[in-house]
């Protein structure tokens, strides 16, 4: 019915979008949503690619990359809370400590 | 037929709410945005018949690291963060690396010799009765072919989970 194209250019244009939120953004949480999102389109490929050949190994390893988003989302949000708690900040250009 | 009108609404949703999620100044409103785009990628997946990522995806995602997300925003996000600017000066960069990815595919379509709509594989559709039973084949790949990496997710988790409570935890 649906060709695969369908969802690849889903996945890049949801891609795309992430990493123009992590380029342009400043709030650092809103750099860590994007890079959300971009783990998303990646799994979007995955699971078109296993439904295409019928092989359930690319939703194992869209598996995988939800729990690696768990973890990342998990210890950068602990780094976020311990910035803000010394700098009262959330930008990224204000994170400028190891900047030459 | 369903199954394109099924596609093209839960894509549009998720591309449209991902746009938003990116512009809006409000952090909240951007966490609220990417639940929407979240739960229309969840549509996707059911649509592939991939029923178990479906669940996987609304309670891990949706109800898991969203709501981490929300927490955090509460917990950091001052007021004053909304009357700085939000958009950092980085729009060229920004424009140079979505040209090159999208003329990567370009690339990928022409070297392939088939344009979109001539000759690329297409995904049949199936009658739900004819596909093995979705949560069946993925445990049974899972815990038989990639028996390992599982319990290397699970240590990254527990590390992780670890690694998040040192890091909020108040300095005493």
């Amino acid at each position: 019915m649906l060709p695969i194209e369908n969802y690849l250019f889903l996945s890049l244009a949801l891609f795309i979008i992430g990493v123009i939120g992590v380029v342009t953004r400043r709030n650092v949480i809103v750099v860590l949503m994007s890079i959300e999102l971009i783990l998303n389109a990646v799994n979007i490929n995955l699971v078109a690619f296993s439904r295409l050949y019928g092989d359930v190994t690319g939703q194992v390893f869209a598996l995988f990359i939800i729990a690696d988003a768990a973890a990342e989302a998990a210890v950068a949000l602990g780094i976020i809370i311990a910035f803000f708690r010394n700098r009262e900040t959330v930008l990224e250009d204000e994170m400028d400590l190891l900047k030459w | 037929m369903l199954d394109k009108v099924l596609f093209y609404f839960f894509a549009a949703i998720a591309v449209a709410s991902a746009a938003l999620m990116v512009t809006r100044r409000n952090v909240v409103h951007g966490a609220i945005f990417l639940i929407t785009a979240l739960l229309a990628t969840a549509g996707i997946f059911l649509q592939l018949r991939a029923e178990f990522l479906f669940i996987v995806q609304i309670i891990l995602y949706v109800g898991g690291i969203m709501v981490l997300f929300v927490f955090v925003i509460m917990l950091v996000n001052l007021d004053v963060a909304l009357q700085q600017i939000q958009f950092a000066r980085k729009k060229w960069v920004a424009l140079l690396v979505a040209l090159a990815l999208a003329a990567q595919v370009g690339l990928m379509f022409w070297s392939s010799g088939k344009m979109p709509g001539q000759g690329l594989p297409v995904l049949t559709a199936a009658a739900a009765t004819s596909l093995p039973p979705n949560s069946e084949t993925v445990a049974h790949s899972l815990f038989e072919s990639y028996l390992l990496p599982f319990e290397i997710a699970s240590v990254l988790l527990l590390v992780a989970m670890i690694g998040a409570v040192v890091m909020a935890k108040k300095r005493t």
